[in-house]
């Protein structure tokens, strides 16, 4: 069929170090990203823009970041809105208080903030693991929170503590409407994915796997325990950090800190669970089945003209069944779905 | 695989198929962004039933003017994020939304700054930005009848009447004992304000969300022996409230609500310890002409929102009603100045919001004498009332305890009203105008 690769000879190192070594992956990328860049914005209607997809990237761009520390890293955390709190409220501080300073450096900055943060909390890893490590990261969600609660000159003195993102401009141009401000945040979550697939292919990624599979032998064989478990924690919160300034700037616009909860930080390990632990498309993936589903079956009960108290119901009913269902099917997640897919594509037409 | 393909290729047709239906003009559409699940599941449920309710009933009495109103719920579960969603879901459907009302502060608080791009007017009724009372900086958005501000006011009018005179109120200690988020901390200014202005001491104690856990709130309050405990809570963060301080000793007559700690489903689960609890409302508990006429022309036909019918007239059902009163007022106000038997635009229906006036007479007509405070809107003031009752719970039943309507101190909340705005004006770069 289609998918198979035969005639596809890799001559040079190069060719063999590429991030996508099949052609037809290459091309379904380079199409998906032009389809995303070119013509969305075009051809999608504001309402599709500006309430399924920004969420969207910027959900999967959250989930990335914990997959980097959950899935590749192997250390649990519950602490994921509380370090997209910090890249949102460092980032709102930023433009507020340096004049103008470009946004993408406020929001660097506050990614940065972030990954101080997630460093600072990610200590208690060098002594505890699996479940006793994610009760820990759950007190930087209670802390983060609670800081922004508590000190005012965090939320630039408001009273309600809520904080209203600032207009978002890059060298004198505003992103302000639903394409504009659609473009940018895909143009930092490509970026971003990219970046991560790279690192996840250097030492650093492997020295993270290394460290999920076995820490005491990743140490036997020379790797540096605490550098290792640190930067996973600094990359992922970097990242969430980066996540939540784009939640605050491109989507709400207006934000108090309760919006970061821990519900939120559910969400979006339910997110990789559901979408891939350990793989970057399972990020995307299960951000659009969290994201994308309620959404969907909202508009089908709509659809078929059901009572609203019946409606909305039924639709967390169906969303639990179809977790349930899913992660029955295939507890690997959307990404091995998608894996396996392929793989039967490439053995057509004789499967075994 | 392939199912799961083709789900997906259904519902992206679905999402884009009903993106572009856009029916043709014939009725006022209001965007109902509502939650009937989840912890406040409570309130949602009541409050739109109640919006609902009343739109029917206007619809089987013929429309305003001949006009139909008509709406479109959707599920937010009190989640900013859904809620935003829903909001730019719904304000494009059937020639666009003319109004939206989401009865939750963070959503509100989300589509803030799209509601004058997008022209569709937001009630924020009784909840939201206080300082949205001022139409110049915030031509589109209406905290009617009255905000947290003028009802934190009327909190402390009320405290200190209940010790003769405001003046009493000196060296008395207050509790305000509040739901840690923007909800909770925004009567602050005022309750600070009025603490310097009448020398009573102004103890805030914090209950982190959702509150199912307040013991060492209610031993601080027992050590510091206050004369007045006010409730600022929401969900189930009243009923153990009342619960926790029945166990510790606390009488309840000294515990003073705010309005969304103050219905039927905060004090029933709480039992016998919520006898004698007191809260603010907005409206007089009793039975009005308009809910009978609920009951009869809209429940009799099985057409009622409400799956329990025991619930019409509630705290939450009449506040519905009532805030389903003032939309029709407002479309009604902007049929008459911009031609009657036709649907107006939500520009138009900003400019009716803006001039309400509900007085007495027109209560009566409407059957609803006495039911909220008379409303009377303009651009400098888009609350157009800020009168609030006090209610006691007897066991059974919510009474009104205060004859009149309450005001607190206007000019304070004002002065702040004009400062906070301001400054979101600067930071915004807004002129503020009245708007035609």
């Amino acid at each position: 069929m289609f998918y198979r690769e035969a005639g596809q000879f890799k001559t040079s190192y190069e060719a063999d170090g590429q991030i996508l070594p099949i052609r037809q992956d290459r091309i379904a990328l380079f199409v998906t990203l032009a389809v995303a860049l070119l013509a969305l914005p075009l051809v999608s209607s504001p309402y599709m823009l500006s309430a399924i997809l920004i969420p969207f990237l910027i959900f999967a761009l959250a989930a990335l970041g914990l997959n980097i520390l959950t899935g590749y890293a192997g250390q649990l955390s519950l602490g994921t809105a509380a370090f997209m709190a910090v890249g949102a409220f460092a980032s709102y501080n930023f433009v507020a208080r340096i004049p103008g300073i470009p946004v993408l450096l406020a929001f660097v900055l506050g990614g940065l903030c972030a990954a101080m943060v997630g460093i600072a909390f990610g200590l208690p890893s060098l002594r505890i693991r699996g479940f006793y490590l994610a009760a820990s990261t759950l007190a930087t969600q209670f802390f983060v929170v609670w800081c922004l609660t508590k000190i005012p000159w965090l939320t630039g003195h408001s009273s309600s503590g809520v904080i209203t993102a600032q207009k978002m401009e890059i060298l004198g141009y505003a992103f302000d409407t639903p394409e504009r401000k659609y473009v940018l945040v895909l143009g930092v979550v490509a970026f971003m994915a990219l970046l991560a697939k790279n690192m996840l292919r250097s030492n650093v990624g492997r020295s993270w796997m290394a460290v999920r599979d076995m820490d005491v032998a990743a140490e036997v064989i020379g790797f540096r325990l605490m550098r290792t478990k640190l930067l996973a924690f600094a990359v992922s919160s970097f990242y969430c950090g980066v996540a939540g300034a784009l939640y605050a700037f491109a989507y709400l616009g207006t934000v108090e800190p309760e919006a970061y909860n821990l519900d939120l930080s559910f969400r979006i390990l339910f997110m990789i669970i559901i979408g891939g632990v350990g793989s970057i498309l399972g990020s995307f993936l299960g951000a659009a089945f969290i994201v994308l589903l309620p959404v969907f079956l909202n508009i089908l009960a709509h659809g078929l003209a059901l009572p609203t108290s019946v409606a909305s119901n039924l639709e967390l009913m169906t969303f639990g069944a179809l977790i349930i269902f899913f992660l029955i099917v295939e507890p690997h997640g959307l990404a091995r779905l998608w894996q396996i897919g392929k793989e039967k594509l490439r053995l057509w037409p004789f499967p075994h | 695989m392939k199912k799961a393909l083709k789900t997906l290729a259904l519902s992206v047709a679905l999402i884009g198929s009903f993106a572009s239906a856009q029916a043709q003009v014939t009725e006022q559409f209001v965007a109902l962004p509502s939650y009937r699940v989840g912890p406040y599941a409570a309130g949602g449920s009541g409050f739109y039933g109640g919006i609902i309710d009343y739109f029917n009933l206007v619809n089987a009495n013929g429309g305003i003017n001949g006009v139909k109103v008509s709406w479109e719920e959707c599920e937010t579960e009190y989640n900013p994020s859904r809620g935003v969603e829903c909001y730019e879901r719904l304000k494009t459907k059937n020639g666009g939304a003319t109004m939206v009302e989401p009865l939750s502060t963070g959503i509100a608080y989300g589509i803030l700054d799209r509601i004058p791009q997008d022209k569709v007017p937001m009630t924020t009724l009784g909840y939201g930005r206080s300082d949205a009372a001022n139409g110049k900086v915030f031509p589109y958005v209406f905290p009617l009848i009255s905000d947290y501000w003028s009802q934190a006011a009327a909190m402390i009018k009320y405290l200190g009447d209940k010790d003769g005179g405001v003046a009493k109120l000196k060296g008395k200690k207050i509790v305000h004992l509040y739901h840690d988020s923007a909800f909770g901390k925004e009567p602050l200014p005022v309750l600070e304000a009025l603490a310097a202005q009448h020398g009573f001491e102004l103890i805030k104690i914090p209950v982190a969300p959702p509150g199912s856990e307040q013991q060492s709130q209610w031993l601080q309050i027992r050590q510091a022996k206050p004369d007045h405990v006010i409730l600022w809570g929401w969900g189930v963060m009243n009923s153990v409230a009342i619960k926790t301080a029945q166990r510790n000793g606390f009488p309840r007559e000294k515990i003073l609500g705010v309005w969304w700690a103050g219905s039927e489903e905060d004090t029933v689960p709480s039992g016998d310890a919520a006898k004698g609890y007191t809260a603010m409302s907005f409206n007089t508990p009793g039975n009005y002409p308009v809910l009978d006429e609920i009951r009869k022309k809209i429940y009799t036909g099985g057409k009622g929102n409400l799956a329990d019918q025991s619930r019409i007239g509630s705290v939450y059902h009449m506040r519905g009603v009532t805030a389903g009163i003032l939309f029709v007022e407002a479309m009604r106000t902007a049929q008459e100045k911009f031609g009657k038997g036709k649907p107006v635009t939500g520009e138009q229906l900003r400019w009716g919001l803006e001039n309400l006036n509900i007085d007495e007479t027109r209560q009566k007509a409407i059957g609803a004498l006495n039911m909220f405070p008379p409303v009377k809107t303009s651009c400098d003031d888009h609350e157009g009332s800020g009168a609030v009752k006090v209610q006691q719970w007897d066991g059974k039943k919510w009474n009104a305890i205060t004859p009149n309507w309450i005001v607190g101190d206007k000019a304070l909340v004002r002065k702040l009203v004009e400062e906070s705005s301001n400054k979101y004006a600067a930071e915004k770069k807004i002129t503020p105008a009245c708007m035609k």
